[in-house]
């Protein structure tokens, strides 16, 4: 038994492996936790670039120790606490699982600033970030309206969460600007992370005639499918041209640096105060990967369309907006808040799903 | 048309299964009890997908994925036959550790293009309407899981070794008091099982989706396990119930594109309802129990004692 507790210890090593934490003094820690690898291709990959970010702005004044593969649960709270207890000034726990953990070891050290991705609970010591996907996927609806053939995409769905049903109610809404009957069929694939149950998901649109595939799951298995088929698609989390090269339109692609260095920089600065933030495109915590493989006129609409949403000029979801059964949900020109997006259980008129409930 | 199209899918969808369940059936048959399927299949794709890289040949890479399963059960082997560790804990470690060597392993090479294992035509059959295009234009690997359940089930039930492999698991007392080495028959036994895991593996690097992300196997090796008791250790029923499960997970997508409404978590959920299922009848009643499960299966052999 005692060779099996060793086994495990360093199979326990190996999951958890650890950055740089080496004590410095004269350095301010800003801190990393992650739910996956930092190669993962998808969503802790973005995190870790911004991390890279952080490190060059600031040079040698910060150190940015991570800790990766940290499960949601119990391992969490231990995880955040050790980062708190080895001198981190500032923590972004990255994962919407890490909310509680969080919130549970921010009341612990009251000295230490913690930022979580994702979730909504604060705190004087924890502040909140999400970036405004939605956007991306209105512009994404667009040019889908303006390539598919048959006025027919496909979306591969991960979970009925708020943040997946208005993420598929975007790009509704935004192929529907171009083209009113247009059509979107959903896929569940209950997962979050299955690259052959992603790409036999794809096949299955494929199969039922869709010739535009979009996806909320983290893995790139669904671009390639369509690359082999055929068929555009669009890339998620990441920029995924390597996947398809010809295949790809663009990608919604999360870029936390900026963010990073801004918070960072307030706390060298003494200036970090607990907020809720909620950005997007305008603040650069999303941006689109360029729109390649196709026409100009399209991509020129896609660009203005991007500007009209950094700007402030153009909401995705301005009315008038039906629900899917024809009810009225937005009044003309109403503007749904932050608050019913964020609970978003619904479906808008034209998505061909029922949505689990 | 779309029932071809769905065939299809469902062999790709069910070949990963099969190969890994055909391996731990002929394990657990010696009375090895090995929970460490998810991990050698990971290791078999992270390793067939390097080993394509390297080379440039998918052959190759399953080849090194064959290998790299087998030489990893091997570990496995090592511990719990010659040091008589606890077959339980050290294959659930043994999933674990596969996992996280696998993702340190294969680092460099997430989101690199894979290198697709081409797909065999089989002159004049895969002309045959229909059937042709489905089962006799298919990719290596699937031809290889046909060539498999023939060959394990002549093997098990035709061959003299065997017959002293089924002894083995049967008891391991008694096989060994008749002179059969018990250790090195479990030995091999757990070689193959690994060698079905790492092509399992490979098959899904370098078929399925033919790209490296860790943790690709997704819970794959989990479904072989339950299939193995799910057919009851036999393997015709092993390969049709890969097929059912293959079936029920294609199918539930499809049945979603076309709009039928029935909960997708609900259809998820049914290979593993299933599973239970067949338990519950199985252990009921008695004399199909006795017959088939190996009566060894998880015991540890310790010659001399």
């Amino acid at each position: 038994m005692k060779k099996l507790a060793l086994a495990l210890a360093a199979t326990a090593a190996l999951v958890i492996s650890v950055g740089s934490t080496a004590q410095a003094a004269d350095k301010t820690k800003v801190c990393f936790i992650y739910v996956g690898t930092r190669t993962d291709g998808g969503w802790t990959q973005a995190h870790e670039n911004g991390r890279l970010e952080v490190e060059k702005e600031f040079g040698d004044k910060v150190e940015t120790p991570y800790l990766e593969s940290v499960p949601e649960g119990p391992d969490a709270e231990r995880a955040i606490e050790r980062m708190a207890r080895s001198g981190c000034s500032l923590i972004f726990t990255t994962s919407f699982g890490f909310m509680d953990a969080t919130i549970k070891v921010a009341q612990k050290f009251p000295k230490v600033k913690f930022e979580h991705a994702t979730g909504f609970k604060a705190a004087e010591n924890v502040a909140t970030y999400n970036s405004r996907f939605y956007e991306g996927r209105y512009i994404q609806g667009q040019i889908a309206a303006k390539m598919s053939k048959k006025g027919l995409a496909g979306y591969i769905a991960s979970f009925p969460i708020p943040e997946v049903v208005m993420g598929i109610n975007a790009f509704e809404l935004g192929a529907k600007s171009v083209n009113p009957d247009f059509k979107l069929k959903v896929v569940w694939a209950n997962t979050w992370f299955d690259p052959g149950k992603e790409a036999d998901a794809a096949k299955a649109l494929i199969d039922q005639g869709v010739d535009i595939l979009t996806q909320h799951t983290d893995t790139t298995a669904p671009m390639q499918v369509a690359a082999e088929r055929g068929i555009m698609a669009f890339g998620q989390a990441s920029d995924m041209i390597k996947a398809g090269p010809k295949t790809q339109l663009t990608a919604i692609v999360d870029t936390w640096g900026a963010y990073y260095i801004k918070r960072t920089r307030a706390l060298l600065e003494g200036t970090w105060k607990s907020e809720q933030i909620w950005d997007g495109l305008k603040d650069g915590i999303l941006t689109m990967a360029p729109y390649t493989n196709m026409p100009d006129d399209v991509k020129k609409m896609a660009e203005e369309t991007e500007a009209k949403i950094k700007s402030g000029e153009l909401h995705p979801f301005t009315g008038p907006i039906n629900k899917q059964d024809g009810t009225p949900w937005l009044k003309d020109g109403e503007k749904a808040d932050d608050g019913t997006l964020l609970g978003m259980n619904f479906y808008v008129q034209g998505v061909d799903d029922k949505l689990p409930q | 048309m779309i029932f071809e199209a769905i065939l299809l899918t469902v062999i790709t969808a069910a070949t990963p299964l099969v190969i890994a369940a055909f391996g731990e059936l002929v394990t657990e048959r010696a009375g090895v009890l090995n929970l460490g399927v998810e991990g050698m299949m990971i290791m078999g794709a992270v390793g067939a997908f390097a080993a394509a890289q390297a080379t440039g040949s998918p052959y190759i890479g399953l080849l090194a994925g064959i290998a790299t399963g087998a030489v990893f059960s091997l570990f496995f082997g090592f511990l719990t036959l010659t040091l008589v560790t606890n077959q339980v804990a050290t294959g659930l470690s043994l999933t674990i550790l596969g996992l996280g060597a696998s993702g340190m392993l294969g680092e460099s090479y997430v989101g690199i293009p894979g290198i697709k294992v081409p797909q065999v035509y089989i002159p004049y059959l895969s002309e045959i309407p229909f059937i042709g295009p489905v089962l006799f234009h298919q990719d290596l690997v699937f031809y290889l899981s046909i060539v498999l359940v023939i060959g394990i089930n002549w093997f098990l039930f035709k061959s003299r070794s065997g017959l002293k492999l089924r002894a083995i698991g049967d008891n391991h007392g008694s096989a060994h008091a008749l002179g059969i080495d018990v250790i090195r028959t479990r030995y091999l036994a757990v070689m193959f099982g690994g060698a079905c895991a790492g092509l399992a593996g490979a098959q899904l690097s370098l078929v399925y989706t033919p790209q490296w992300v860790e943790n690709m196997a997704a819970g794959r090796g989990w479904i072989a396990l339950a299939l193995v008791v799910f057919a009851s250790w036999r393997p015709w029923r092993v390969l049709a119930g890969g097929y059912l499960f293959g079936a029920v997970s294609i199918g539930q997508l499809h049945a979603q594109a076309f709009g039928i409404g029935i909960p997708s978590q609900f259809l998820s959920m049914l290979p593993y309802a299933a599973t239970i299922v067949v338990l519950i009848i199985i252990s009921h009643n008695r004399r199909t129990t006795l017959i088939n499960t190996p009566a060894s299966l998880g015991k540890a052999f310790v010659p001399d004692r």
